[in-house]
């Protein structure tokens, strides 16, 4: 695959002290759904305003099939489309109007039709006519996607897409993704739910105090990182495990009456049925279960502390 | 050059213009009322004439400079402002625009609004008085170079406003004392010596002389500073904000 987008030690500094990017290193490539990790402050939205020409990085290059952003500003930002962390947008428009407008600042002519069959895929068409004030915050995020796909992008850069966006909506959301990306565009987007990564990205990148500190496929990084414990109570303590329960590793705790089972998210393989059927079978009563899952934050911690004792190390 | 662009920028703006047109006119249309009941009645009565032509005439020039200053200052200033404030700036930035792109799709759009809001003193001012307009196509030349040069003043204070309040000061403090002292509703030939003298040093003078100059051949400076003075201004505004916003200079991080 081709790459469309090299960041080149990309390094950015607000107000002459606070560093927000550090030597920033990325490819991405075509056609890919890359996600952006990280906690906040970590420099995700600063790099995608580098990017689009919304914040002046200062040093370093960043190219856009092949041509650098800053030289070439003209082709490199008709093929890119941003839609920003925060809900911007005017008031006393329409949302017809204001889509329309952003077309033609991207330099296209107008066309109607299919800035019909965008509103129409953001469930947005009944709404054309209602002022922009006037929505509710999912719309309004709406039609910010709307802005930024009026111009045909080829490359997306979604910001947090569906923050304040409820749990029906954020599906559809991702179903309007997978759509553009099958039509061969391109997508960059920041989040802080790692279902939403694990649902749309084929690769991720964990950044983390202006640094980038991973950069894998999603699948890799999912068997690496994600984890899922199991902790099963028992009325009765329990003297030693069983050959029949060591397969499943458990951790006992000093009581002797909580278990704890973990396994990776990527291969979960591990039949919950048959495990309590395993327990029941040596005669242990079970008082409670309760199921966890690491989450993203933890990831980062995690991360981040092995990060820095890798700093340590060095 | 993406046409498109800025005509988008150029509608987007006058769009606001009509949708608010009913208090964007009505201000200025009231004001030059008012200005006629004041100045022509009131004091007319007593002055009559300056330079030989009705004082209500004469005023008429020095009206509409002052009306497309402000005009043209307030509606670029705020049109700028306005998406910094409100941080849609973002889609322009990220946009294949030129600095020189966004300026004249802001700057002409403001421009536009003030040339109409002139036109309409024009039309507003001849039911009040008889109105001569000896060189049509000076005055028009003056009425559309004076409102690009302060729509090209007005994007500077909204480049660098940090509020709201920030947009007026200028205008307050500089442009409004700048008009009335330059000869809008007298010459400065009634003035005693030193404060012509004073009066020389104010650029919106030469504006409004050459402008009174296009209507009645009379003026209190010669035509020729009049025209360099307007390509002066202009010019500096011009470069400034070559230099400044090129650079992304307060409105990029
Ligand atoms: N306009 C700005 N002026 C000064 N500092 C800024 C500005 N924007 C961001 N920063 C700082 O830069 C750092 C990175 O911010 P950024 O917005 O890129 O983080 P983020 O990863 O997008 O976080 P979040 O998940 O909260 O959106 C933060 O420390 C932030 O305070
Ligand atoms: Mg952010």
């Amino acid at each position: 695959m081709s790459t469309v987008l090299k960041i080149n030690n990309v390094t950015k500094t607000y107000n002459k002290k606070l560093k927000a990017l550090d030597k920033i290193n990325l490819q991405i490539k075509k056609g890919e759904i890359f996600a952006l990790l990280g906690p906040n402050g970590a420099g995700k939205s600063t790099l995608i305003n580098s990017i689009c020409g919304i914040v002046n990085f200062d040093s370093g290059s960043i190219k856009i099939n092949d041509l650098d952003i800053i030289q070439n500003y003209r082709e490199t930002r008709k093929v890119v489309g941003i839609v920003p962390q925060e809900l911007y947008l005017e008031a006393f428009e329409t949302i017809w109007n204001n889509v329309n407008y952003s077309r033609g600042l991207f330099g296209k002519p107008p066309n109607y039709q299919y800035v019909e069959s965008v509103l129409k895929e953001l469930s947005l068409w009944d709404k054309k006519d209602s002022k922009l004030k006037e929505l509710s915050g999912g719309m309004k995020r709406r039609v910010l996607i709307a802005k930024a796909l009026s111009h045909e992008p080829k490359i997306l850069f979604l910001d947090e897409p569906t923050a304040s966006v409820d749990v029906e909506l954020r599906k559809d959301m991702w179903n309007v993704v997978k759509k553009l990306n099958h039509k061969g565009v391109t997508i960059i987007l920041t989040t802080h739910y790692i279902e939403e990564a694990e649902e749309l990205s084929d690769r991720v990148a964990i950044i983390n105090d202006g640094k980038i500190i991973l950069v894998d496929e999603k699948q890799k990084l999912m068997k690496k990182l994600g984890q899922k414990t199991i902790k099963i109570e028992l009325e009765n303590s329990i003297e030693n495990i069983t050959t029949k329960l060591s397969k499943y590793k458990f951790d006992i705790d000093e009581s002797k009456k909580i278990l704890t089972h973990s396994f990776n998210l990527s291969k979960e393989n591990t039949d919950i049925t048959e495990m309590l059927n395993d327990l029941k079978n040596e005669g242990l009563k079970l008082k409670d279960i309760n199921t966890d899952q690491s989450s993203l934050e933890e990831i980062f911690i995690k991360l981040i502390k092995e990060n820095n004792n890798e700093l340590v190390r060095n | 050059m993406n046409w498109y662009g800025i005509k988008s920028i150029f509608i987007h703006e006058l769009d606001r213009f009509r949708r608010t047109i009913f208090q964007s006119l009505a201000s200025p249309i009231i004001t030059t009322s008012l200005y006629f009941v004041v100045f022509g009645s009131a004091i007319g009565s007593r002055i009559t004439e300056i330079d030989g032509i009705n004082y209500g005439s004469y005023i008429v020039p020095g009206m509409i400079m002052l009306t497309i200053l402000t005009q043209a200052i307030s509606n670029a200033s705020f049109a700028f402002y306005f998406p910094r404030f409100t941080n849609t700036i973002y889609e322009i930035l990220a946009a294949p625009l030129s600095s020189f792109e966004i300026v004249l799709g802001f700057v002409g759009a403001a421009a536009t609004k003030s040339i109409i809001i002139g036109c309409v003193i024009i039309i507003t001012a001849g039911f009040f008085v008889d109105i001569e307009i000896e060189h049509p196509f000076l005055m028009i030349f003056f009425l559309i170079l004076t409102s690009i040069t302060f729509a090209l003043f007005g994007f500077i204070i909204g480049m660098y406003a940090d509020n709201f309040e920030g947009l007026q000061i200028i205008p307050i403090l500089v442009i409004t004392p700048l008009v009335f002292l330059g000869g809008s509703f007298y010459s400065i030939n009634m003035l005693p010596e030193f404060w012509q003298k004073v009066s020389l040093l104010n650029p919106v003078l030469y504006l409004i002389s050459g402008f009174r100059y296009s209507f009645y051949e009379v003026s209190d400076v010669s035509l020729f500073t009049s025209i360099l003075t307007i390509f002066v201004i202009l010019i500096s505004c011009i470069s400034f904000i070559t230099i400044t916003f090129a650079r992304g200079y307060k409105i990029k991080n």
